[in-house]
């Protein structure tokens, strides 16, 4: 069974999130990632735009197919990941590093308590 | 449902290989390498694919020839014992029932390699339209099929069949026996490269498999469906369900080289009629900008934006789609009206609510340079 970083807070759609100042780093889980198999674009928002919390933020296409990105929390993107523009491959190789895709101020505070602890999102991904 | 089981479905589990859903099948997509890093591996060294999804069927009797004269669009009945030959299979109005390889083993017997999601299908279509002029006997689970391909491969198989394979030509087949195991081996593969395709009894697929992967040079990998999809489509092999079905004919598609209109057959006077009316939509090549970062995929819309109605005109649909790994950007097929069929036509298709622009272009994304 795959093992998810401590420090990490996770959502349901695979996202985890890492504590970053007064901001929250986001990326996509190794669950993620194996399942979407190479990894050849990833599209995300500009410094400045503001996401809410369920909505798309920005899209990611593997090989095979395409999916959303999800905004874990409402908030302001405080910070993109450029590199991942010529190097989406980092996604596959680093999800938890190098791979991260945006930072986020969040506006609403109580949105962070529902997130998930890594105990409990390994129990959704064993349920997958 | 469970899923079927290629006989090499232990080995792809201890290779690490990530397993889906594949029309009833549990197969390989990818193995740890990655679709990507497959999809290198084919076009400069070799790759190993198990293909065993795939349906066979042996037809064979006395009149075997009027039957097989009357299912297939090219000259598969004339053929030369040994030959094989690509064709489709059509209905009276012409639509096309799959796309397949019969290989003609005598004047007597024929062997067919058909599409592994038509295979029920597809011995249907034999059995309701050769009017027990032939036997039809289906081998399906009984046999294995392994596809070796790459620059690398004819050396590969070559070394195991103890230097009797390498002369074969483009599309001959011949019986062999590979790392002692007995096969069909046929000069044929869906990749763009050259190699073989080996069929074999399914009790002896895990020894053939073994023996290829122990043997496989630097650089030479197994390959998931994940890459079987980006090499065939970088070639422009058309995959059934995609780009060909029921609703569009092999003109249309682009395959009429494999059409033989002098000869009786089903669905010759349709597209003998389809030929002498004109065309109205054609399948045409595409590629996408690296810059544009976008990916056509199966199912988009290829809009046309210039009626001044402010309403996107929907002209054409996308077929298949996916990354360039060898050739750049992205690339894809797509059914469009003819007059926007011609190479250098800019298109415009709709990429999840993205206009995408993307230019027509002809023949193979990549080509080998290797004869």
């Amino acid at each position: 069974m795959t093992s998810f970083p401590n420090d990490l807070r996770y959502t349901h759609d695979h996202e985890w999130l890492r504590a970053a100042g007064s901001a929250w780093r986001v990326g996509i889980t190794q669950f993620a990632v194996d399942q979407l198999g190479d990894i050849t674009l990833v599209d995300l928002p500009k410094e400045g735009d503001l996401v809410t919390k369920g909505q798309r933020f920005g899209t990611i296409e593997s090989v095979k197919s395409v999916s959303d990105l999800y905004a874990p929390v409402s908030g302001k993107v405080t910070a993109v990941n450029g590199s991942l523009k010529d190097s989406p491959e980092q996604v596959n190789s680093e999800p938890y590093g190098a791979g991260w895709m945006i930072e986020l101020e969040p506006t609403e505070q109580s949105e962070l308590s529902e997130l998930m602890p890594p105990d409990a999102y390994a129990q959704h991904v064993a349920a997958q | 449902m469970e899923r079927k089981r290629t006989p090499l479905w232990q080995a792809h589990k201890q290779l690490g290989a990530r397993l889906i859903d594949f029309g009833g099948w549990d197969m390989p997509v990818a193995y740890p390498a990655g679709t990507i890093k497959e999809h290198r591996a084919v076009r400069e060294a070799v790759g190993l694919f198990d293909v065993s999804h795939m349906g066979e069927a042996v037809l064979r009797g006395p009149r075997v020839r009027e039957a097989v004269e009357r299912l297939t669009t090219n000259a598969v009945a004339s053929a030369p014992a040994g030959k094989a030959v690509y064709t489709l299979l059509c209905r009276p109005d012409g639509g096309v029932v799959d796309d397949c390889i019969f290989y003609k083993r005598s004047d007597e017997e024929f062997f067919v390699i058909v599409n592994a999601s038509n295979t029920a299908k597809d011995l249907d279509w034999f059995r309701d339209h050769t009017h027990s002029l032939c036997e039809i006997d289906d081998v399906s689970d009984r046999t294995a099929l392994v596809a070796v391909q790459g620059p690398k491969a004819v050396e590969l198989v070559d070394r195991l069949a103890g230097g009797d394979l390498a002369g074969l030509p483009s599309f001959g087949f011949t019986e062999a026996v590979v790392a002692g195991v007995e096969c069909m081996a046929a000069r044929t593969g869906y990749t763009g490269e050259d190699g073989f395709e080996l069929a074999c009894a399914a009790d002896e697929a895990m020894a053939l498999w073994t023996a290829l992967i122990d043997n496989l040079p630097p650089g030479g990998l197994p390959i998931g469906l994940g890459a079987r999809d980006t090499l065939r489509l970088e070639s422009r092999l058309p995959l059934y369900g995609n780009d060909l079905d029921d609703d569009h004919t092999p003109l249309e598609a682009g395959l009429g080289w494999a059409v033989k209109l002098d000869r009786e057959f089903i669905g010759a006077q349709a597209l003998r009629d389809q030929k002498q009316r004109g065309l109205t939509r054609q399948l045409a090549g595409f590629t996408i900008a690296e810059d544009a970062r976008a990916i056509a995929r199966h199912g988009y819309a290829v809009v046309d934006r210039s009626l001044g109605t402010g309403e996107a005109a929907v002209i054409g649909t996308v077929t298949s789609g996916g990354p360039g790994i060898c050739v750049g950007g992205s690339i894809g097929l797509a059914y469009v009206p003819v007059a926007r069929a011609k190479p250098g036509t800019a298109l415009t298709i709709d990429c999840r609510g993205k206009d995408t622009p993307a230019t027509v272009v002809a023949g193979k994304f990549y080509k080998r340079t290797q004869p």
